[in-house]
């Protein structure tokens, strides 16, 4: 009832019935083009730069930034980082990217797999991809990473590959569709820097909702 | 909420004297524009993106009716419904019966205007179902008993003062005037609420017709709690924030951060597709779209079309004086500012909004930031038209520009006043230029002077100059 009102107004606004066959073929057309529009300069520019932007632009966003020659190098990375904050939980999405991992350097720090719960202390994901124009992950729902992981705990740690950084967002667009094809996954999450808020007298705050810490393990291979 | 705008000139003259609302009101000025300049200036592009944003805009809008079909066929096919609700009353219903559907208690939500504008708390409370704001501005609000005075700040009228003892009252803990201390308490307060809801219900920023996904964009993180912890996520939207394409969508996600608080970009910016996948450990298993229309469809095909193209990034309010010197509150509903004074008259009628779009100085300033380039001096005076010719405007204002149009119609007549006049307040203010008081313009003269002509009319100069 309301949506023939709806539409029945739109139409009568537009000074047009029910659209033609043509019209809807020409929307249809520009949906599957999938067309960029302006793409900024910025973002246009050899790998190597962009990775060097991704790093700038996560920095400016207040994320932290640990640099690695190889995965292998991340649990050790992870213990470090966890015993420097005398954080003694991890809770882990439970893709091969980190299950394959040699876990070992974590010693008493507790590793478990599950979603995430209220008084989680930190998470680990991957991410699948990192957008060098303003320093923001990329990373989607599946199974084997619940997107509570990336929300709940006091401290977000994600592994990001520098092959999986890319300039714009278009890019990031592209990559998407070319893994899960048409439909998208429940959640697509695009992340750049921890919780903040500024709600109060517009001052800005570090940690609102979400982790208040977010420590991108950026890994060359 | 209650509608105020009828008493627009009593609630910013009360404003203009509220010391505390001042002081707040001090915080936007220094903040917003400074931020948005430095953000445009390291996006070189920035003008072009504007353009491309108003051109997609106006192609959406010229195809609504297909977008917002095919976006529909995409929710369901994953998995998701979407409900289309003419009014407010049919959105408040749609709303309450899919909370019924779950038995659902509390709900948690994030932050939304289209709720606000559809009342939405009041009506669920009403009907025995507990809203919990979760956005940390519209948390303390709800406290407080009070609306959001900005779109995107909406506690922008308070200061910490204020905050510190509404905590207080509600949490029972020892008053803090440190920020930090009072977002970690709300943080806490909110944590266990958050897993117990049995509802989240979000706004978007945008939805795609492409794939069928919801968009949010948030600093704090607590619309993708709210949307993912609870079994069902229902998001309220308008109409008009359909868009194509991914690509499309990314266009304005470059403009939107950037135009509102001046970031680079939000931190994050969630799309929602569906309920939970096969395989999915979390997220919601029920996914709603409910479709706002209240008056929308109605401007399409009108003087105020252009208005739809609005992504309330809310840089006009920031810009704009009378939102500067008044405040939110004093536009007397859910939207102020420039854009407001567009929206409100058609949403709660012009015989209620009529102050509003004369709230301006047209100064221009709100259409030389709107990243879509809404002209809203011009909506504004096709408003003031309207009102003109219903008869609504004051009297003073109808026997002053009538008064004005007899003069003006009659050249002669129009100079030798102009020449007087000018003569008068010249004498009027003496040597300092300036004058202190003068009959009927106290509402300006109050508050500061009045500088008298300089010299000669425009007319007397042209024949001098002949140019």
């Amino acid at each position: 009832m309301s949506k023939a009102e709806i539409l029945g107004t739109i139409r009568r606004g537009l000074g047009r019935g029910t659209p033609t066959d043509g019209q809807r073929q020409a929307v249809m057309n520009r949906l599957q083009a999938h067309a960029n529009n302006l793409v900024p300069m910025r973002a246009q520019k050899p790998h190597d730069e962009q990775v060097e932007l991704f790093k700038t632009m996560a920095l400016e966003a207040a994320a932290e930034l640990i640099e690695l020659d190889s995965s292998a190098q991340v649990p050790q990375a992870v213990a470090d980082w966890l015993d420097k904050q005398q954080l003694t939980e991890l809770v882990s999405a439970s893709d091969a990217e980190l299950t394959e991992l040699d876990w070992s350097p974590l010693g008493e720090i507790r590793r478990v797999e599950r979603v995430a719960q209220a008084g989680d202390q930190a998470s680990i994901t991957t991410s699948f991809a990192g957008i060098a124009e303003t320093g923001t992950l990329m990373l989607h729902s599946r199974g084997d990473s619940p997107t509570t992981l990336n929300f709940l705990p006091d401290v977000h740690m994600v592994v990001l590959k520098r092959s999986a950084i890319v300039g714009p967002y278009e890019d990031a667009w592209k990559k998407l569709r070319a893994k899960v094809g048409d439909q998208l996954p429940r959640t697509v999450n695009m992340i750049t820097g921890p919780s903040r808020s500024a709600d109060i007298e517009q001052k800005l705050q570090m940690g609102a909702h979400g982790p208040r810490t977010l420590v991108i393990l950026l890994v060359d291979e | 909420m209650q509608i105020n705008s009828p008493e627009f000139k009593q609630n910013a003259h009360i404003a203009l004297h509220d010391a505390s609302l001042q002081k707040a009101l001090g915080n936007l000025k220094a903040g917003f524009p400074e931020k948005r300049a430095a953000a445009v200036a390291r996006m070189p592009e920035f003008e072009q993106l504007r353009d491309e944003a108003r051109d997609l805009k106006n192609h959406i809008l010229e195809n609504l009716d297909i977008y917002l079909e095919q976006f529909e066929s995409k929710v369901v096919e994953n998995g998701g419904h979407v409900h289309w609700c003419r009014t407010a009353e049919d959105a408040q219903k749609q709303i309450l019966e899919i909370c019924r559907q779950v038995d659902a208690k509390t709900v948690t939500k994030g932050k939304s205007m289209v709720s606000e504008e559809i009342n939405l708390n009041e009506y669920l409370e009403a009907n025995g179902i507990q809203p919990i704001e979760t956005d940390l501005g519209e948390y303390i609000l709800q406290l407080r008993h009070d609306h959001p005075s900005h779109i995107i700040a909406p506690a922008i009228h308070l200061n910490l003062e204020d905050v510190s003892e509404a905590f207080h009252q509600a949490h029972h803990r020892p008053k803090s005037d440190d920020p930090a201390v009072l977002m970690k308490e709300a943080r806490e307060m909110l944590r266990k609420k958050f897993v117990a809801a049995d509802v989240g219900i979000t706004g978007a920023n945008f939805f795609v017709a492409e794939t069928g996904s919801t968009i949010i964009v948030t600093n704090e993180g607590n619309g993708d709690l709210t949307q993912t912890l609870p079994k069902t996520h229902i998001v309220v939207t308008s109409i008009e924030k359909v868009v194509p394409t991914l690509e499309d969508m990314t266009l304005f996600l470059r403009l939107l951060a950037r135009s509102a608080t001046g970031q680079e970009f939000t931190v994050y910016n969630t799309l929602s597709t569906g309920p939970r996948r096969e395989g999915d450990v979390d997220g919601p298993e029920n996914f709603h779209v409910v479709l706002v229309d209240n008056g929308r469809s109605d401007m399409v095909g009108t003087e105020f079309q252009e208005m739809l193209r609005c992504i309330r990034c809310s840089a006009c309010m920031n810009h704009c004086p009378v939102y500067g010197a008044v405040g939110g509150h004093a536009y007397g509903w859910v939207y102020p500012g420039p854009m407001g004074s567009v929206l409100t008259p058609q949403m709660i009628g012009i015989e209620k909004a009529g102050n509003l779009p004369n709230a301006s100085t047209f100064c221009g300033k709100c259409e030389s930031v709107c990243p879509v380039r809404i002209p809203l001096p011009k909506l504004m005076r096709h408003w003031r038209e309207k009102e003109f010719e219903k008869h609504l405007s004051p009297k003073a204002v109808r026997w002053g520009l009538a008064g004005w149009g007899f003069f003006a119609k009659r050249p002669a007549l129009y100079r030798t006043l102009s020449t007087t006049s000018n003569w008068f307040l010249r004498t009027l203010a003496g040597k300092k230029g300036k004058i202190k008081k003068l009959p009927l313009a106290g509402g300006w003269t109050d508050w500061r002077d009045m500088p008298a002509p300089s010299g000669k009319t425009f007319m007397q100069q042209w024949k001098e100059n002949k140019r």
